[in-house]
């Protein structure tokens, strides 16, 4: 498949690929068989399945109170594993697990910077070491209308903001995804600004459903979920979750995040799930769980309204979508 | 064997069965979940990745012939524009079942005549409510006055300019076509510009060639289209 922009096109290539568009019709009988290159050119996704090493998490503890974990049955880890959006391994749901296997998440530094009592180079083994790791099963509703329930495991943010202790000035905490495009090759192409940057209000931050996880099932995150540490809002769309991050940074001015920066009119700073307030190009009145066929209803705060509408209260959810 | 005869009854047959390995790759992918873990997105995405393709490749015809002298083509244009229709209606009737109506609610079940309008009313709303679902059902529409009319005998009835004519929708289909792509990715722009470069340089081709024959007033010989 082209991967370079237009502009990098001659025209003199174009009419080279408008050849080869219909060459790949007649090729294709051939295909069917023996499939190879060509499938991989078409995008058909018959690409060998991509495997990554999975290990077990020691020492993982139940949810720490029965709210903070759903008893809806979960995703399969195949559906949790495949599906997802991580544009550093490219734009399709199917192309993270595909790509994500050069990424070396050991060893991993979490800078933790700003107005903290404490900041640091933290190397991730210490950094997660005073907490206990626990099992949460939420709900995971992605931006594009559909959803999956995922059992992570991960310790709340919250514990690791009160060991680092934001100033009385820090009112955002700002979180910063790995920047290198050669490990992540979505990157080699500008179809966002790099890096990926996420931000919570620093009274969300410290909600006890915010999650930083490291595991999924149990196991460590593969890398394509964003490893070796990666942000869980469950209340939020699933883009607020910042992905392999290697910065935490505490502010007093409210970060602009990428997919608000990169399209203002679809994309806010809240993100808050809201089956009342439309994507201007598609309805989050209803969601596609993965592995149905009829669509649910969205649920206000994507069914934590209990426990998070207090955060928002008195806000227009329209207007500070 | 001629030339003409082989185009006839070995590539043309081969072509027509090739240009239906798509399809057949999708219900095998489906009944052997290779089609993500979201099948349903994965199938409209790739019939409408078809539909454009074969659009591009019934623009491509004429300006290949012209380019290359490749005369026998012209015995695909007519496939290929009824390949872009039968894709982009498998498209649309996808659309309307797994976005549709599987997006209602069902008071009286599945198979009531509430749930018939109620489907009719949430496909009319979306097509009048979401830009690039209008402009995609528009190039849609396009194509079915092309397909009705795409036999020998239309082309007599009608009488070839006339038909010609009204096969030039096939530019409206094409524009509309790479506009509801283009207004429906999300960040990542490259696909819908690389259809939008080709049919723009299709589109372009014709143009060019019609101010050509605008400034000859004479032309020794006249090409037809």
């Amino acid at each position: 498949m082209l991967l370079k922009k237009a502009s990098d096109i001659p025209s003199s290539e174009i009419t080279d690929k408008k050849l080869y568009l219909r060459r790949r019709e007649f090729i294709q009988a051939a295909a069917v068989g023996a499939v190879g290159a060509a499938a991989g050119t078409l995008g058909v996704g018959m690409a060998e399945a991509a495997t990554w090493p999975r290990v077990p998490i020691p020492n993982v503890q139940k949810a720490s109170s029965p709210a903070l974990t759903t008893t809806e049955k979960p995703n399969s880890y195949q559906d949790i594993a495949t599906y997802n959006n991580f544009y550093e391994f490219g734009t399709d749901k199917g192309d993270p697990s595909q790509n994500a296997g050069g990424l070396k998440t050991k060893p991993w530094t979490v800078k933790v910077d700003g107005m903290v009592a404490k900041p640091g180079d933290y190397h991730l083994e210490d950094l997660i070491k005073p907490y206990a790791l626990e099992d949460r099963v939420y709900r995971h509703r992605c931006v594009e209308a559909s959803s999956l329930v995922i059992p992570w495991v991960g310790f709340p943010l919250a514990s690791l903001l009160k060991t680092v202790g934001p100033t009385p000035a820090a009112k955002f905490v700002e979180f910063t995804t790995l920047m290198d495009p050669k490990q992540m090759p979505g990157q080699r192409t500008d179809v966002l600004r790099w890096p990926y940057v996420e931000a919570l209000r620093l009274d969300e931050a410290m909600h006890p459903l915010t999650l930083l996880a490291v595991g999924i099932y149990g196991e460590f995150l593969p890398n394509q979920n964003g490893a070796p540490m990666r942000l869980v809002i469950p209340w939020k769309y699933g883009f607020k979750g910042a992905k392999s991050i290697v910065r935490i940074t505490l502010t007093d001015k409210q970060p602009l995040n990428t997919w608000q920066q990169s399209a203002p009119e679809e994309y806010g700073f809240y993100a808050n799930v809201n089956p009342a307030k439309d994507h201007p190009r598609w309805s989050q009145a209803r969601e596609r769980r993965i592995g149905e066929f009829f669509k649910r209803p969205t649920l206000l705060f994507n069914g934590y309204g209990d426990q998070v509408a207090s955060l928002y209260a008195g806000m227009d959810l329209k207007k500070n979508y | 064997m001629t030339n003409d005869r082989r185009v006839r009854f070995i590539l043309k047959p081969i072509v027509f069965v090739v240009a239906l390995t798509p399809l057949a790759w999708m219900i095998w992918a489906g009944l052997n979940g290779q089609l993500t873990a979201d099948p349903l997105k994965e199938i409209t995405h790739e019939t409408g990745d078809w539909t454009i393709r074969f659009i591009v490749a019934t623009l491509a015809i004429t300006p290949l012939r012209r380019l290359l002298g490749w005369n026998w083509l012209i015995k695909f244009r007519r496939m290929f524009g009824v390949y872009a229709f039968f894709y982009g209606t498998l498209h649309f009737l996808i659309y309307v079942i797994a976005d549709r109506f599987a997006g209602l609610d069902f008071p009286d079940g599945y198979v009531a005549v509430s749930t018939a309008r109620a489907l009719a009313a949430s496909i009319w709303e979306d097509i009048a409510k979401r830009p690039y679902i209008t402009v995609g059902f528009f190039g849609w529409c396009c194509m079915i006055p092309l397909a009705v009319t795409s036999t020998v005998g239309w082309i007599r009835r009608m009488g070839g300019r006339n038909w010609q004519l009204l096969h030039r929708l096939i530019y409206a289909t094409a524009i509309a076509g790479v506009v509801h792509y283009w207004w429906l990715v999300k960040a990542d722009i490259r696909h819908p510009l690389i259809y939008g470069a080709l049919v723009a340089l299709l589109l372009g081709f014709r143009v060019v060639t019609t101010l050509q024959k605008a400034r000859v007033p004479h032309p020794a010989v006249q090409v037809r289209a």
